[in-house]
């Protein structure tokens, strides 16, 4: 490489060397950078610990899928392309943009190994990246500030948007870009006109077309603008440095960490504290998150991370139907939060205020039916569901309990239902089942069977739901296994008790369904209830306990083994066109999308299509166990939300496998004035009706 | 402000199906579980805001058995201070004006400038509080729902016929019963309950209240149930039986054929 023109590293202004400004920017702009980074740090530090150093092999394998190979962008096509091509962009100019700093100081430098073949490669690609980047940026541009989707508006509530954020952000990105391209096609050109053997410059890329722009300009126009666009380079690379840090675009930092650091298991809500056992839980002062520094320094790195892309609002059914919930304000009212109590000028403003009913307020914590959308959407690893039980865990231990779920926890306290329902009743059901078969109600002391099947409180004690009850007995008597269920011994299962913050109670009745459980000495559990499903599989932790099915999966099995075949629809059903909804806590929670999906396949006959929104983009029911008493704010219900969305698929079916689901859906359907054209029924319901 | 609130613990209408025993003398009270008395957390929730408002504390007091120690300990929970359990063989069977006779003494024992009561118990008969004013010869409000301290008065709301509201001023020290709405109260988590555990509640008897045992208990009841019954169907009236859509169903079709709806 010959150089034509005068390098910034030995450039003169005025007799000034400039190359005190190559030294000099870099220095005072990583001093500041590391300043504000420190100052992020603090609320981190004051923090409430969280285990997030564990299983980095698996934590490494999210970091390759969900960061770097940006795995949940496309869910967004437009927008996950145009990131894609940013981020990509990005890694690659990154090698670039260091080499151009140093460059302003030595005007030869490069790194080593570019100047061999990886350096003709690389340099032509990163030609091509930094023209890519570019049109991106242009075409994020124009659709962030002219077709503005709906997603990235504010609710007037939550005050001004970020577009003005994302402009300048979007127009330092395409500086940086036209700066680099310019810097190299000025020299390229001069060497052109000078007849040396010019750098290679890669055709149709924005440094080709400066380049071919400028073989005719003078010889100083070309050196001003090599050293100019080198200068807005340098200032404008570092200012967006240090500006990254003070918004949303903090991500483009912390989002690595963030995935590092994202939860790995699906399905459970973390303990109250980390380093206290269940056991020693009356050892705590307060439970729960009621200042902002009881949040854990995860929560504030998810804070801070919000892109404020709006995925997650858009994915969340409370957000959908208008309730007061959306959960991307969740991050950032707590980033605001941090960032103006935790300046980077002045001093530290710590309160022991509760920060419900300021920063959040209770009818949002309590708007969340935990059905996940959100985290399920988010594409850097942000976490929702824990912030919100946290939340409500505060508000339980300082008595701020809505009213209307003050007396079904009473109940659960008492009786171990919400309902109220005598014990003695809990098994009930069975009797409408005695003229077919008995079921072994495992309430004397040394009765026993191979399966338990775990009725929970809604199956055993709602009427239309013990139909649920009576199907799944039947399916198990079919399939001829040795069954069980616990009767008067059997609680409730504890799933929503435990998401809304009753983390006590949650303990007792969790406790006991396992001391009777493994006195039952059953070798297997099978339930119809995803809730209870999922706390037992996800939450109980305990070793003594036997695996755990969903009878769907249970059904599953027994239809590739063989073991029970179902009758062809009569012809009434088979004209009717079927839809499998996917409850929240067996589809998202449990990923368990194809078993119920095989059965319904395994049934002749049956016409089945699939709702825009399926499998883990399900749209939650409304949510079960305790959110049945909940009166929320709202102005659709989501039952009727759902049953529509339906009804566009062009479906008069919707199967669903989960008793909460069954419940809204019906209700969905009268209150959508859709009865008789449109039914509800339960995966197991369906399976006994056709099984042989 | 001291405040002194009067609570009951009484079977819970929502979690039991009552049923009348063989004897046809009481409800069946096995398999019952037992909670406050649902007036009687608006009542401490009330005298909670107002202490916490205007400082003062709040003790609550029970007339029982050991096993009403639980609901003392649920309203500590909430924020009570202190719990007073007024327990004694000779308080049993005691009618309403006998219940009202052993808080008089308490209440004389201690120095309160308000005592409050729920309206009425799920089982009982809205009397105990009227007749603790009464014997105390201090001014009495009932129904209260809205409560605002001034000097040494008490400007408050009751609920009247019709929906309608009265305020009224009233001198303390005074006897109010609350009405459920009053305020929003407090859960109270198992959490609480255990915190509160360990507090000593004293036990009062006959004789640490000075009372004459002869006075209060089954023997100077003048109040005696006879008999306790389901009330048998009368001309025009219908049970409707069934599962809940069936009822549903049947009650729509009465309705209309009736001209209730159209």
């Amino acid at each position: 490489m010959e150089h034509v023109l005068t390098s910034p590293a030995t450039y003169t202004f005025f007799g000034i060397p400039t190359v005190i400004f190559s030294v000099l920017i870099p220095i005072v702009a990583t001093a500041l950078f590391t300043y504000i980074i420190a100052k992020r740090l603090a609320p981190m530090v004051k923090a409430k610990p969280d285990l997030r150093f564990d299983r980095p092999k698996d934590r490494i394998f999210n970091v390759l899928k969900i960061w770097l190979a940006q795995w949940k962008h496309p869910r967004y096509m437009t927008a996950g392309v145009i990131h894609i091509v940013i981020f990509f962009g990005f890694l690659i100019l990154s090698v670039r943009s260091t080499e151009l700093v140093i460059k302003g100081i030595s005007a030869d430098f490069v790194f080593p190994g570019l100047n061999t073949w990886v350096g003709d490669v690389y340099y032509a690609l990163k030609d091509y990246a930094a023209t890519a980047v570019f049109i991106a940026v242009v075409v994020a541009f124009v659709r962030r500030a002219f077709f503005r989707p709906e997603r990235y508006a504010y609710p007037e509530s939550y005050g001004e948007d970020h577009t003005w954020e994302a402009l300048l952000v979007l127009g330092f990105i395409a500086t940086l870009m036209v700066s680099e391209s310019l810097f190299e096609a000025a020299e390229v050109a001069a060497q052109v006109q000078a007849g040396v053997d010019p750098d290679f410059l890669a055709p149709l890329t924005l440094g080709w077309l400066f380049k071919n722009m400028m073989l005719n300009s003078a010889h100083q126009t070309l050196q001003n603008a090599h050293v100019i666009s080198y200068f807005v380079h340098d200032i404008v690379f570092f200012t967006f440095l240090c500006f990254l840090p003070l918004g949303k675009h903090f991500h483009v930092i912390t989002s690595l960490f963030n995935v590092y650091f994202m939860r790995l298991n699906r399905g459970n809500i973390r303990p109250v504290k980390y380093g206290v056992g269940d056991d020693e839980l009356d050892s705590l002062e307060s439970f729960g998150v009621k200042r902002f520094e009881d949040f854990t320094w995860k929560d504030i790195l998810d804070f801070y991370t919000c892109a404020d892309c709006g995925r997650c609002s858009d994915n969340c059914p409370a957000n959908a139907v208008g309730r007061p919930l959306s959960p991307r304000f969740i991050s950032l009212k707590g980033r605001d939060y941090a960032f103006g109590h935790y300046p980077i000028r002045g001093d530290f403003i710590r309160t022991d205020d509760n920060i419900m009913g300021k920063i959040y307020s209770e009818d949002e914590i309590w708007s969340c039916t935990t059905c996940g959308a959100c985290e399920q959407e988010c594409p850097i690893g942000i976490e929702y569901i824990n912030k919100i039980v946290d939340m409500r865990r505060g508000m339980v231990d300082e008595g701020n309990v809505p009213q209307s779920l003050q007396k079904p926890l009473q109940s659960l306290e008492k009786r171990g239902n919400p309902y109220g329902k005598m014990e003695k009743k809990r098994a009930e059901w069975t009797k409408e089942l005695a003229e077919e078969f008995d079921v072994n109600v495992l309430e004397k002391k040394d009765a026993s069977a191979e399966i338990l099947y775990f009725v929970d409180s809604v199956t055993s004690f709602d009427e239309r739901m013990q139909s649920v009850a009576r199907a799944t007995a039947r399916i198990l008597h079919k399939a001829g296994v040795d069954f069980g269920v616990l009767g008067k011994n059997e609680k409730d299962a504890g799933n929503e008790v435990r998401r809304f913050g009753e983390e006590m109670l949650f303990q007792e009745l969790k406790n006991h369904n396992i001391e009777a459980i493994v006195n039952a000495g059953v070798k297997r559990i099978v339930t119809a209830d995803p809730h209870a499903f999922n706390v037992i599989k996800n939450d109980y932790n305990s070793d003594e306990l036997p695996d755990v099915e969903h009878i769907a999966q249970f059904l599953a099995g027994c239809i590739s083994g063989g073991k029970i075949s179902l009758n062809a629809l009569d012809d009434d059903w088979a004209k009717k066109t079927f839809t499998y909804h996917d409850p929240c806590y067996l589809g998202r929670h449990n990923e368990i999308y194809d078993e119920p999906r095989a059965v319904l396949d395994a049934i002749p006959g049956l016409r089945r299509v699939e709702m825009l929104r399926s499998r883990d983009r399900s749209f939650c029911c409304g949510g079960g166990g305790l959110m049945l008493f909940y009166e929320p704010e709202e102005e659709e219900r989501m039952g009727v939300r759902r049953v529509k969305m339906a009804q566009e698929a062009g479906v008069s079916v919707i199967v669903t496998a989960c008793p909460f689901c069954l419940t809204n859906i019906e209700d969905g359907i009268k209150v959508a004035g859709l009865e008789g054209k449109m039914e509800a029924i339960d995966l197991s319901e369906l399976v006994a009706m056709q099984v042989q | 402000m001291e405040i002194l609130v009067c609570v009951k613990r009484v079977p819970d209408t929502a979690e039991n199906e009552i049923e009348i025993n063989s004897e046809g003398n009481d409800i069946e009270r096995d398999d019952l579980v037992y909670s406050v008395n649902e007036w009687d957390n608006y009542a401490v929730e009330e005298a909670i805001q107002l202490v916490d408002e205007h400082g003062g504390s709040v003790t609550v007091i029970t007339v029982g058995d050991d096993e009403s120690e639980e609901v003392l300990r649920r309203e500590m929970a909430m924020g009570a201070e202190n719990g007073i359990l007024l327990s004694d063989d000779a308080f049993e069977g005691s009618d309403g004006r006998g219940i009202a006779a052993i808080l008089k003494a308490a209440v004389e024992k201690g120095n309160y400038d308000l005592i409050l009561t729920g309206a009425q118990a799920d089982e009982g008969y809205a009397q105990v509080g009227g007749m603790l004013a009464a014997m105390l010869d201090y001014p009495y409000a009932s129904l209260v729902n809205m409560i605002k301290p001034g000097d040494g008065k008490l400007k408050i709301g009751r609920e009247i016929e019709g929906g309608n509201q009265e305020v009224n001023e009233i001198e303390l020290p005074c006897v109010l019963s609350i009405q459920t709405g009053i305020n929003e109260p407090r859960y109270v988590g198992i959490r609480g309950i255990r915190k509160v555990a360990s507090v000593d509640i004293p036990t009062m008897g006959a004789s640490d209240l000075g009372l004459d045992a002869g006075s209060v208990g089954q023997g100077a009841a003048r109040v005696r149930r006879l008999d306790y019954f389901v009330p048998e169907m009368g001309e025009g009236a219908e049970m409707l039986e069934g599962s809940t859509e069936e009822i549903i169903d049947k009650l729509i079709e009465l309705l209309k054929s009736k001209g209730g709806i159209k």
